[in-house]
């Protein structure tokens, strides 16, 4: 298989459909993967405490 | 002169002091070397316009020079600095930018004040709409936008990754190297030197100068990320990173070209034709995407939920809306060369991204008005949360209206029109100036220790200067644009055009004094918030400086305020 143009557009116009469904996929676990809840949950908090006035020691 | 006297004022001593001898050391020696290639410059390039660059970069090192100076042989700073994070750059940040913005604003209005009225370039070749206008988009985008982030996001960082900066002079290389970029970007462009890309238009040796800065500012962040004692990153500081990475690519790979010679402004891009046209609009939608709109859903992310005192409504949302925004706009900028030389299958490729951004754009808007769900009240009473409130809206209206217009047939009409300038001007009053505004409000009392804004009834004035002004800016170029797109695909009963170019001119110019006007009126209210931050920082504290280091910084309670403003 010669690597020309129509080769590289071939390659660009089908693997690209499968590496962003595939990230797709990748985010939405890591979004919902139930161990992940609570870290999130901290994060989301953490900003609107008044403990981060300070770094930590 | 305003920010010299300033600095030398209230802080340029003081500042100095904070670092320590060898980071001042380091710093005198930065600036011996910028001094040295500014006059190099001006050496290499005499008889050419890049000699008046030397000049500018050797005189940028002298007066930082001096600043350093003042406080050269101050005392090391003490330990107990340890215990604060690291705010002065933030400081000067927050004022550059407002400077930035005033200047920027201003020679916007003077620029759609030309279309109108072109007698006002008063016969001078540097005010000429084609030299004024990269002052304006380069002063707002850079200047303002620019500073607002590199300040904020210092802010951010330390706050949410709980650590101090890792050094103190790598971020003063930043922000005083990142204004240096912007200035010589504005006084190139009264020259008349541009290499003729929007948004990307600073000659080579400029551009070479903010990889430079732009790495120290990745590093920053990567060098305090690595410090961190909150073990999950924040998901502001994932837009901010995005913003900084990706700038970063998209700055080094357009702005590839080479110079006529060393010692020549002049320069030739790597690309040309319709591949350069590719990459130009690779630029700069991803500058809107990235610079434009990653790194204010960074403020966004932050500065919302902590104004409003409530958690942002859903994290998983931001998770997913982050990879969404950063892997679908990589391939949407395409859509500003419909019906060009690109082949057709880039062009569908560029508008079904576009489409499809708006699922990620959507749920950030979504995710920001629904946190404020359940505190109208608050929103009600702080103008500056609602500045936040707006520009989230905004987002959302400025996202929808870009993916429409992104579609083939409605660019047919919306192309080169003014309905574009409006489609931008929607997004950069009505989101990145708004949420900018709300942020600083914020930020300030916080950073400079004081109960409360100066007057929160400005801020109340500055809100609806500046909703008017982006509403009547809006609608003029909506007007403007579609009666101008109808008029230029208009046939008579013989298949010849109806109208003339200067027909259209003729019918846009009501619009065009309407658009000066609701521009004056957002400068107006960027020159009110101006004062009322010069009020809240020069009016002495409330504390003496001592009993201030040990209190929390509270922020201030917004319904106390707001009502002793009413």
């Amino acid at each position: 298989m010669s690597f020309d143009h129509d080769t590289v557009t071939g390659f660009a116009k089908s693997f690209g459909l499968f590496y962003l469904i595939a990230m797709s996929i990748g985010v939405i676990i890591y979004a919902y993967w139930p161990a992940n809840r609570k870290q999130f949950d901290h994060a989301a908090h953490s900003i609107i405490s008044d403990d981060e006035d300070r770094p930590c020691p | 002169m305003i920010q010299g006297t300033w600095i030398v004022q209230c802080g340029g001593v003081g500042m100095v002091a904070q670092l320590t001898a060898l980071e001042r050391t380091y710093a005198a020696i930065i600036l011996v070397c910028v001094i040295c290639v500014g006059v190099a410059m001006a050496v290499a390039g005499r008889g050419d316009l890049m000699a008046a660059h030397g000049w500018i970069v050797a005189l940028f090192g002298m007066v930082v020079m001096a600043l350093l100076l003042r406080g050269i042989d101050a005392p090391d700073p003490w330990e107990e600095r340890f215990r604060e994070y690291y705010d002065d750059p933030t400081k000067v940040g927050i004022i550059l930018s407002l400077i930035w913005g005033v200047i920027g604003m201003f020679v916007g209005v003077w620029v759609a004040a030309l279309l109108a009225w072109p007698d006002l370039t008063f016969d001078a070749a540097w005010a000429s709409f084609g030299r004024l206008r990269p002052v304006h988009t380069s002063g707002v985008i850079f200047g303002f936008g620019g500073n607002a982030l590199i300040a904020t996001s210092f802010h951010v960082l330390q706050r949410t990754t709980r650590a101090r900066l890792p050094d103190q002079l790598s971020p003063w290389f930043v922000l005083l190297g990142y204004n240096l970029f912007c200035v010589l970007a504005a006084t190139g462009y009264l020259m008349g030197l541009t290499q003729s890309k929007e948004y990307a238009e600073p000659e080579w040796y400029a551009d070479l100068w903010l990889v430079i800065v732009w790495v120290v500012y990745f590093l920053i962040y990567l060098r305090t990320l690595a410090r961190r004692r909150e073990p999950h990153i924040y998901v502001a500081n994932w837009y901010y990173m995005a913003f900084i990475l990706v700038v970063a690519i998209l700055h080094i790979v357009n702005n590839l070209a080479v110079p006529v010679s060393i010692g020549h402004a002049k320069s030739y891009s790597l690309f040309s034709g319709v591949q350069d046209a590719m990459t130009q609009w690779w630029y700069g939608h991803n500058a809107v995407a990235f610079f434009l709109t990653a790194g204010f859903l960074g403020m966004l992310y932050y500065y919302l939920p902590k104004r409003a005192g409530r958690p942002i409504y859903s994290y998983r949302m931001s998770i997913i809306s982050f990879w969404g925004i950063t892997f679908m706009y990589m391939w949407a900028g395409s859509h500003h060369l419909h019906y060009t030389a690109l082949p057709h299958w880039v062009q569908t490729l560029g508008m079904v991204f576009s489409l499809v951004l708006l699922v990620p754009s959507w749920a950030s808007a979504g995710n920001a008005l629904l946190t404020l769900n359940g505190a109208w009240h608050k929103v009600r009473d702080d103008a500056v949360l609602r500045f936040m409130m707006l520009a989230a809206i905004f987002y959302g209206i400025a996202t929808f209206e870009g993916s429409f217009m992104a579609i083939r047939a409605v660019n047919s009409l919306s192309h080169y029109t003014d309905w574009t300038v409006g489609h931008v001007h929607a997004g950069a009053l009505g989101w990145v100036a708004m949420i900018t505004f709300g942020s600083l409000y914020a930020l300030v009392p916080w950073m400079w220790k004081r109960p409360a804004l100066y007057s929160a009834r400005l801020v109340e004035v500055h809100f609806w200067l500046a909703l008017a002004g982006t509403v009547v800016y809006v609608f003029a170029m909506w007007n403007s644009g579609i009666t101008q797109g109808l008029m230029w695909r208009t046939y008579d009963q013989n298949g010849t055009l109806a109208y003339s170019f200067i027909d259209t001119l003729v019918a846009m110019h009501p619009y065009y004094i309407a658009r000066t006007v609701g521009g004056l009126l957002f400068l107006a209210g960027a020159v009110v918030a101006f004062y009322n931050i010069w009020m809240t920082i020069s009016r002495p504290a409330p504390v003496d400086e001592g009993a201030a280091a040990d209190l929390p910084v509270e922020p201030p309670a917004p319904r106390a305020w707001a009502q002793a403003g009413e």
